[in-house]
């Protein structure tokens, strides 16, 4: 087994605004099982931080335990990290967010670690608007501990032992909406075309943004009889394709009136949703609720941008806390003197 | 695009860039895997059965190899294949016992004209069939040019012996000092076929410069005076040597004079010094000897005072190329130059001559002077019996093409001898393609590219090199460096072996693809295709290998062009939808390979 990858590249790569290859977001060579798809999702935060020229050392990767709270050392090798404990990641995500408010946030957590032990964590997170990306590498199973049924493993899913799922699985997008979400979406790991423009979206977008990925546990979870299967996520894929497009880029692409709709972000890039399920309404928490459940009722696995409120304050505005990170404050921003201590004094008399 | 066709042995082939531009397609990424594992005698027994002089050409080859080597598109030089060459065969046990001895005979006689590597060649692929070779040469020992026109400074005598005999021991019957004068009285003696590998004997002059035949006494023709100085007829020149020429005999020539006497050794050439025919390493190593190389300059007159050569006077003239890319020198309008001197070797190229083939013979020419022949596989000229190889076929070339042209003229021979026409059904080449895997995750080569640069030959030191005419200059590489350089090699014959059945679309490989080769995409045309991979393909001499469709619809492309073989792919793969196989490829020869087995 190879430990590292080799130190060339392809002389032609294409470089970003900043003078960056894809490969200066590379991490560590993955150690998790050939073919898994937490690796397809690493493979697309590096391209979304690459496309959208975000500099490595402005980016903050956080993560709880489990096979996907591993991924961070696999993408970003230049970035900063905290490999946190289980199911306490938006804990430290929160701190450091209000701590930080000018990194770039991208939570990764699995579906053990959000829909079991970081459930409570998890809500609390949503419910608080923290401006961070959030993503789940959802497969189903506990795939570091052998593939027993997780959380989100679907009704009558059969595990690989044979065993079938007598529970309903948490639909964390949906739960999601429902605890005030400001971007929601869902997607899967084989999607890159979808999954690379939701992730750069999600980082554009002011406030918490989650993003529940469908990503095959290739060792425990690709069998037939299983929902979370690459073969059965294709055959069941409902996906609504979309482009990001940053606020300096003009929009190159045409698109059908009628059939797309553009959204615009808090700092001025587009989202373009080129195909809109019927009665899908992003901007409408109701109907976005609704047309998940139908999705989910008729076995569709709906992909695409389900949420979003581009209006949305996030905790730090919310809180009215510092404009700058605590780490630049000096002094006498931090100890003001006598003189502003007397007039704060002097308004509480 | 269709889907790649890999059971044609020609598409493995050509991703082993080194071995698809060799001539004699010698398997090279095999012989320097041997070598990084100290197997020096199998590494040189692979290069022997493929280009039966690995000690000479690991001196003295052209390397059309590296050019081609793919290390040299994802850094900036290329594997040291040459000199690893010379290290199989510095470091090598006795391989005596490893050559195939004279068959029992099979009634079949062969005359070969000319004793340089094609002949030999030939002569080594048919002795174990049962030949009996008869072979002619106007000098005192085989070898041909290998032997008159390479100096011995940079290949000694005891290396090109050796190999020449490991050759003639196979029960060859020479004829030396024979200067073969009449085909016909060739052909008069019955032989069942003649192969003329004669060389390419004249060098070409300057005929109508004005003092040409005044000066006759100090102007030598280059091929002939290094033929000369080989044989020890000529043993000093004079202080002052001007060269006339840009190409590897030049080269040869001027260092030739610096050991001989000369002291004021200049080359002058009319083309731009970037155009020179000669190997850039040649140039190198003239300049390093302290010769001067004065470009731009058009001679025009041999200046003889008193019935003597005194100099030289040239042309300045600059380069200017065309819309289309032709050159044309035209002249600077400076004063002439006039550079002193006291002799002038004539190295401005070579010619075919064949005063000593009779028009009745049937053997017919082209307008070049070079001969009619079928084509380049059969060498087969107009009379049917006689067959060319060598730089007498195409004109001059280099030694690893005459080998080429002895195994394909002598699979020809072979082919005529036993009554088959030798354009149809010939044999095909070689090849086997055996998975790599060891385990999981494990293949038994050194799969990720070490990042060790490319390492330049020691050499002697400058005054003792120039004190003597027989002194080798390049040291060879140590076993140490040896290693590094041969680690170096990215086992392009390690193949990526794409299988659609058992493909999942994960996208693993896509993903950690160190150079991002893999793209999994909507099918179109080759240029379509080509445009829209992961990164572009842009060098279009690099193939695409297309999957058939794929169940989510797309094909799987990947660009050949910088791949590194290191293996991740099919590591990463959960299905081993991808493999590593060694893919082993040999050219067609008239004597079955006797050593493929023990190399796999």
């Amino acid at each position: 087994m190879s430990y590292v990858k080799p130190k060339f590249r392809h002389p032609r790569l294409p470089t970003n605004r900043l003078g960056f290859t894809v490969a200066d977001y590379d991490g560590a060579i993955s150690t998790l099982c050939a073919g898994c798809g937490h690796d397809s999702i690493s493979a697309s935060i590096r391209s979304a931080c690459f496309e959208s020229s975000l500099p490595p050392h402005r980016i903050a990767k956080v993560s709880g335990i489990g096979c996907s709270s591993k991924m961070p050392t696999y993408f970003l090798g230049k970035s900063h990290g905290f490999n946190s404990v289980h199911g306490r990641m938006p804990s430290v995500a929160t701190g450091a967010s209000l701590a930080n408010r000018d990194l770039t946030y991208i939570g990764v957590s699995g579906d053990g670690d959000t829909a079991s032990i970081g459930m409570g964590q998890f809500v609390h997170l949503v419910r608080r608007n923290v401006n961070m990306t959030y993503i789940v590498a959802n497969n189903g199973c506990y795939g570091l501990t052998k593939g027993q049924d997780s959380a989100t493993a679907d009704l009558g899913s059969v595990s690989k032992y044979g065993d079938v799922n007598g529970f309903d699985g948490i639909d964390l997008a949906s739960l999601a909406i429902l605890q005030g979400a400001s971007f929601v979406a869902r997607s899967f790991s084989g999607d890159k075309e979808q999954l690379v423009p939701l992730i750069r979206a999600a980082m554009a977008h002011n406030g918490f943004a989650f993003i529940d990925v469908v990503s095959p546990c290739v060792t425990f979870n690709n069998h037939s009889g299983s929902t979370k299967s690459y073969e059965e996520t294709r055959a069941h894929l409902d996906m609504m394709p979309l482009d990001f497009v940053p606020m300096r880029e003009e929009i190159k692409a045409q698109y059908d009136e009628g059939t797309s709709k553009s959204v615009t972000l808090h700092d001025g890039s587009a989202i373009h949703l080129k195909k809109a399920i019927s009665g899908h309404e992003t901007d409408n928490r109701q109907t976005a609720l609704n047309t998940i459940q139908q999705a989910n009722a008729e076995n569709r696995v709906l992909t695409g941008l389900l949420f979003l409120d581009p209006n949305s304050q996030n905790l730090n505005t919310k809180l009215e806390l510092a404009t700058r990170p605590l780490n630049e404050l000096g002094k006498d921003e931090l100890c003001p003197g006598s003189k502003v201590l007397k007039s704060i004094n002097e308004g509480l008399r | 695009m269709k889907p790649t066709n890999t059971a044609d042995p020609e598409y493995f082939h050509k991703v082993v860039d080194c071995q698809f531009a060799c001539p004699a397609h010698t398997p090279v990424p095999e012989y320097i895997r041997l070598i990084a594992q100290e197997r020096y005698t199998d590494a040189y027994m692979i290069n022997w059965e493929s280009n039966v002089f690995p000690g000479v050409l690991g001196r003295t080859c052209d390397r059309p190899c590296e050019p081609a080597c793919r290390r040299g598109r994802v850094e900036e030089e290329p594997v040291a294949i040459c000199r690893l060459k010379r290290v199989a065969a510095d470091f090598k046990d006795d391989v005596k016992h490893l050559i195939p001895q004279a068959g029992p005979k099979n009634g079949k006689r062969i005359a070969l004209i000319g004793g340089g590597p094609a002949s030999l060649t030939v002569a080594r692929d048919l002795a174990p069939l049962g030949y009996e070779l008869h072979l002619y040469d106007e000098h005192a020992k085989a070898g041909g040019f290998m032997r008159s026109q390479i100096p011995a400074f940079r290949l000694p005598d005891e290396v090109l012996d050796e190999e020449v005999d490991y050759v003639l021991n196979m029960g060859i019957h020479t004829t030396f000092n024979t200067y073969v004068d009449s085909l016909q009285s060739i052909l008069d003696k019955n032989y069942d076929a003649v192969f003329v590998g004669c060389g390419a004997p004249r060098g070409r002059d300057l005929p109508s410069l004005p003092g040409r035949k005044e000066a006759d006494a100090n102007i030598h023709l280059g091929i002939d005076w290094l033929s000369s100085v080989a044989f020890e007829h000529t043993k000093k020149i004079g202080k002052r040597v001007i060269v006339l020429g840009g190409g590897n005999t030049a080269m040869d020539c001027c260092r030739t004079s610096r050991r001989l006497g000369g002291e004021d050794v200049k080359v002058i050439v009319r083309s731009p010094f970037e155009d020179m025919k000669a190997s850039p390493w040649e140039k190198e190593d003239t300049i390093h000897e302290g010769i001067p190389i004065l470009d731009n300059h058009v001679p025009k007159e041999f200046v003889v005072k008193k019935g003597k050569l005194v100099g030289m006077t040239f042309e300045k003239v600059k380069a200017v190329y065309d819309e289309e890319g032709k050159r044309r020198l035209v002249p600077t309008g400076e004063d002439l130059v006039h550079v002193d001197c006291d002799d002038v070797l004539i190295a401005i190229g070579q010619e075919n001559a064949f005063p000593w083939i009779e028009k009745s013979t049937g053997v017919r020419f082209t307008s070049w002077g070079t001969p009619i022949i079928n084509d380049d596989e059969t060498f087969q000229s107009t009379r049917k019996e006689v067959f060319f190889g060598g730089d007498s076929a195409f004109g001059p070339a280099n030694i690893i093409t005459a080998v080429a042209h002895g195994h394909k003229a002598a699979v020809s021979i072979d082919m005529y001898c036993n009554g088959k026409n030798p354009e149809v059904d010939r044999p095909a080449p070689h090849h086997t393609l055996v998975s790599q895997k060891m385990g999981i995750h494990e293949w038994s080569y050194d799969s990720i590219p070490v990042t060790d640069k490319r390492e330049a030959v020691p050499l002697v030191d400058l005054k003792e090199a120039l004190k003597s005419k027989t002194l080798e200059v390049e040291l060879g590489f140590d076993a140490d460096t040896a290693f590094v350089q041969a680690e170096r090699c990215l086992n392009c014959d390690a193949q990526t072996v794409f299988t659609e059945s058992t493909c999942i679309e994960c996208d693993a490989c896509t993903d950690i693809c160190p150079t991002s080769c893999i793209s999994f995409i909507e099918n179109g045309d080759e240029d379509d295709l080509r445009a829209r991979l992961l990164v572009p393909a842009e060098n279009p001499e690099q193939d695409l290998y297309v999957s058939d469709t794929l169940p989510t619809g797309k094909v799987m492309v990947k660009d050949e062009d910088v791949c590194l073989h290191c293996g991740l792919c099919a590591e990463r793969c959960p299905t081993a939808a991808w493999d590593m196989q060694k893919f082993f490829y040999t050219m067609a020869k008239a004597t079955p390979d006797l050593l493929v087995e023990a190399a796999e």
